[in-house]
């Protein structure tokens, strides 16, 4: 059943990418338990509208959990402390009454902050361009069952395709590293005989795009797999690594 | 005026062979030469981008998310539609076709319908083609699934998240034209106007989302795929930011909109929890299979559902549809659950819900089997309501899920305007007057992918052309308009907010002009929705500026439109009195309380055409005539 709680939240302000942040005080009360997170931040944005000031200002869209435009560090976890679970899929039931809560944005090199909890994360399409990708045009291809592939391994490429892209495993990794997004796309890929033939080519393009769009290095802190709210696997790194060495040495591509 | 469709002749078996026979092409080394314009990079808008690019065309896409794989159609769950017969099972381009035209009540056109059916075999080759990994049997081969009381296993599915599969499929597929230098990708960009010059397409304008700046662009044609409108509901199970502003700007423009009153409510929803709310899942269609429907006897019982006893509870549906039970079609089903909670017969707290009720299913079969089933759903559920649907029966209310309107579009998908196409949700073109489960997916790919390529050359190849400036007069015009807009809506200041509005929109739409409809009603919320907006441009608060990120900002300009478009939705649903598919008129229903259709009168499309502020819209009429499937009453019996 519905309680109702009051709050405190220490929301990182930021007027823009150039402007210094900070962290500002704003009470929440009488929050309902049955809101999401999300909706609680829309009360507080109503509230703050209508006392003249400005709005926080964060991304979202599907509030489904699958779009993948949501996310904030919660307490010092992205998207919160709930397993596998995005900020919009968060309810204010986990809180209790008097609680403090820090809401501050995604941090990483690669990810400027645009305004609040509002961060620009196009190194991840820019990544997706080097190679996340199999080179088909549309009109051209056979028969969808003239190539079966194995249960288990489209079963493990669904695993991996899960990715919604949030870069909660940036924002948790001590490196910024994009390991986990990375090596979701590269195992999605390399797990299909679809993906097979630009394999080797599409590990080094996408982890040398990563390099050069200013992610750090994986150190194996495995955070990333912990925060994810999909719960891809780190697996999926080790596959990526595998691909990448294979490549780097087996292969003509360079 | 009666609309031509452009349907080409000759037997519907090959009227699209035929039709890509005669359309003019453009020479592969001219594609280069010609510019063309992508607002939205859903799976329709994103197929078009990328397939446009592959040709050899330079794109602009545009979409207001951060990235294209977050459009909207990511949220799809169940699946997609084809006619690949693998299930051998006795499917055919031919039943696709049928059970389609049937399903939207005989108000779509044959003939787009038919292709449909016939290039859905193709998305699926190139789907897998892409790595999109959808489900296999143990032989490895694909999966299928029977979807929406389909006859026939016939849905192709990626666990429940096949937009997702099916969007990033298509976004990998766009990111190889960008890096190909082939597309330009705009994202948080928001389309306000489109850019009409000697009559043509041209170009649009938008707004940048980060700096606020307005930005012109030019092109040889325009593609529209900017998705539905269910958010004129303010909830609904569309993504927070689906909205009409793009067709509204265009029907503004002189582009003719289609059936706006057609819209589709699902019944199986989580239900609304307060005033808070903003937005409503969708829990799958699939749960109806084992789940019971049932509300308290009594009005306004207040005991938890495991307290009331059997004989205290009515299982409407089965009760009043002995053989389908609670396998009715989604608009019995919706009506039945509203009527209940009108009777003040809802449950949960705020009594706008039924139950959906597991006991049996689980007494017959064991908990393992329907966690099997359905466990995904069921945590789903849990998470969002913090109910544990094994042990307590789940509640459920319909909403407001999808538009079968949009902008009228001919057999080329190309609207009344020459060189503005549009394809996906955002056109009205193939599901009549209800959708069917897992077409939508269908439609939005077959048309980017598969038509509009096609049908575009046609366009370019058969027209001078006409490289505008964005410094001519036209473009100027338009960034005058929407500039003032802008400075209107932040020069209000006044005490309600955005939010607020919408809110109280989609409470006078979904009294009036949702599940069910009566000419009275549609007459009240008339004069409702003119007043709200004339509270709107004088009473609405915008805070921040123009040059900044200014998500308000946002809203306010599509709240602005749903507040006029309500009103065209209205004055359509007037119009059509008659019930067919999603609009129901209460006036006209079968003694079982289906929809019943005036074909004498109302067997075709109402395009309606903007007159100006303040003035009545003209409507036109584009004829539907069934040459291969023939009208009959829908029947549920
Ligand atoms: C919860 C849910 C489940 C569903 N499940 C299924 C299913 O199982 N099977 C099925 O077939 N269908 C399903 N549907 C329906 C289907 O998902 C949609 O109809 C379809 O995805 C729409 O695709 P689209 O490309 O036309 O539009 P969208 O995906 O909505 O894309 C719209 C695009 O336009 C852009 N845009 C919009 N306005 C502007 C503007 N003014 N300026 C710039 N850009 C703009 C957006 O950024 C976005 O890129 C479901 C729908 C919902 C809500
Ligand atoms: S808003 Fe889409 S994942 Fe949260």
């Amino acid at each position: 059943m519905s309680k109702h709680i009051n709050l405190t939240l220490k929301v990182w302000r930021q007027k823009n990418q150039k402007e210094k942040g900070h962290f500002e005080t704003i009470s929440a009360p009488d929050i309902s338990t049955e809101m999401s997170f999300l909706e609680m931040l829309d009360v507080v944005n109503e509230k703050l509208t209508l006392a003249g000031k400005e709005p926080i200002a964060f991304d979202h869209d599907c509030r489904e959990g699958i779009c993948g435009m949501c996310g904030a560090v919660v307490n010092g976890r992205p998207h919160g402390a709930l397993k596998g679970t995005t900020l919009c899929q968060l309810h204010m039931r986990h809180f209790n009454d008097g609680d403090t809560i820090a809401i501050e944005p995604f941090r990483a090199m690669a990810f400027k902050i645009i305004k609040d909890l509002t961060v620009d994360r196009s190194a991840f399409d820019k990544i997706i361009q080097a190679g996340g990708y199999i080179s088909v045009n549309a009109g051209g291809a056979q028969d969808a069952n003239a190539l079966p592939v194995p249960q288990d391994k489209a079963e493990l490429a669904m695993d991996a395709a899960q990715c919604i892209g949030c870069g909660a495993c940036v924002a948790a990794c001590p490196n910024a590293a994009a390991m986990l997004f990375v090596s979701a796309k590269v195992s999605q890929f390399a797990l299909l005989p679809q993906g097979r033939p630009e394999a080797a080519r599409r590990a080094i393009a996408m982890v040398r795009e990563m390099d050069r769009q200013g992610f750090g290095n994986c150190t194996n802190e495995a955070e990333c797999e912990a925060e994810c709210p999909k719960q891809i696997s780190i697996t999926n790194i080790a596959r990526l690594n595998r691909e990448f060495f294979k490549a780097s040495f087996g292969s003509a591509v360079k | 005026m009666l609309l031509d469709g452009k349907v080409p002749s000759g037997p519907i078996k090959e009227k699209w062979d035929k039709h890509r026979f005669e359309l003019k092409l453009v020479n592969p080394a001219n594609k280069r030469k010609f510019d063309i314009i992508v607002v939205g990079t859903g799976l329709a808008g994103g197929s078009a981008a990328a397939t446009l690019g592959e040709l050899g065309y330079n794109v602009k896409a545009f979409c207001f998310q951060d990235s294209p794989r977050r459009a909207h159609s990511i949220a799809a769950q169940g699946g997609i539609n084809a006619a690949k017969n693998y299930p051998n099972d006795g499917d055919s381009i031919w039943r696709l076709f049928y059970d389609t035209v049937k399903g939207g009540d005989f108000r779509a056109r044959e003939a787009n319908v038919y292709r449909l059916a016939q290039i859905s075999n193709h998305i699926i080759d190139h789907c897998v083609a892409q790595g999109i990994p959808f489900a296999r049997d143990y032989g490895g081969l694909l999966a299928n699934r029977s979807f929406g009381g389909a006859q026939v296993s016939r849905t192709f599915y990626a666990r429940g998240q096949t937009g997702q599969q099916l969007l990033l499929g298509c976004y990998s597929s766009l990111m190889r034209q960008v890096a190909a230098g082939k597309v330009t990708m705009y994202p948080r960009r928001e389309m306000l106007d489109v850019v009409i010059v000697n009559g043509h397409a041209k170009g649009i304008l938008v707004r940048n989302l980060i700096t606020g700046q307005l930005e012109r662009h030019a092109a040889d044609a325009v593609v529209l795929a900017t998705g539905g409108y269910g958010n004129v509901f303010f909830l609904s199970t569309n993504a927070m930011g689906s909205n009409v502003t793009a067709a509204y700007r265009a029907y503004l423009k002189g582009a003719f909109f289609a059936n706006p009153c057609f819209t589709q409510i699902h019944p199986t929803c989580i239900p609304v929890h307060g005033t808070y709310q903003s937005k409503l899942t969708l829990m799958s269609e699939s749960l109806r299979n084992d789940g019971r429907v049932w509300v308290p006897q009594k009005a306004d019982d207040k005991r938890p559902p495991q307290q009331i006893p059997e004989n205290e509870r009515d299982y409407f549906l089965e009760r009043k549809y002995p053989s389908f039970g609670n396998l009715v079609p989604r608009d019995v089903a919706s009506r039945n659950a509203k009527q209940q909670c009108d009777a003040g017969k809802g449950v949960g707290s705020t009594k706008l819900a039924v139950y959906l009720d597991f006991a049996d299913a689980i007494k017959r079969d064991g908990r393992a089997v329907i966690e099997r089933k359905y466990g995904n759903l069921f945590e789903m559920y849990e998470k969002i309501t913090g109910e544990d649907p094994y042990t307590t029966p789940m509640m459920i209310y319909p909403a407001v899920h999808y538009t079968m309107g949009g902008l009228w579009v001919d057999y080329n998908l190309m609207s009344n305007i020459p060189g503005l196409f549009v394809i996906g949700e955002a056109n009205f073109s193939d599901h009549g007057a209800n959708r069917l489960g897992a077409s939508a997916l269908m439609q939005g790919l077959a048309d980017g992918y598969f038509v509009l390529p096609y049908t575009i050359g046609g366009y370019l190849a058969g027209t001078p052309k006409l490289n505008p400036a964005t410094s001519s007069p036209e473009f100027e015009a338009s960034e005058r308009a929407v500039q003032a807009q802008v400075n209107k809506l932040l020069s209000i200041k006044g005490q309600r907010t955005v939010d607020d509005f919408h809110r109280q929109l989609g409470l006078i739409m979904w009294e009036y002009c949702g599940m069910s409809r009566n000419n009275a009603g549609l007459e009240k919320a008339k004069g409702l929705i003119q007043n709200l907006r004339a509270e709107f441009w004088q009473n609405v608060t915008v805070p921040g500026n123009e040059k900044d990120f200014n998500q308000s900002l946002e809203r306010a300009g599509r709240v602005a439109d749903f507040l006029e478009f309500a009103e065209l939705m209205i004055i359509d649903a007037l119009e059509r009195q008659e019930s067919c598919g999603g609009h129901f008129n209460e006036a006209y229903q079968t003694p079982e309380n289906e929809a019943l259709r005036n074909d004498e009168k109302y067997c075709h499309v109402a395009a309606w055409e903007y007159k100006g502020t303040g003035k009545a819209p003209e409507l036109h009429k584009e004829p539907l005539v069934f040459e291969n499937v023939h009208l009959t009453q829908r029947s549920y019996k």
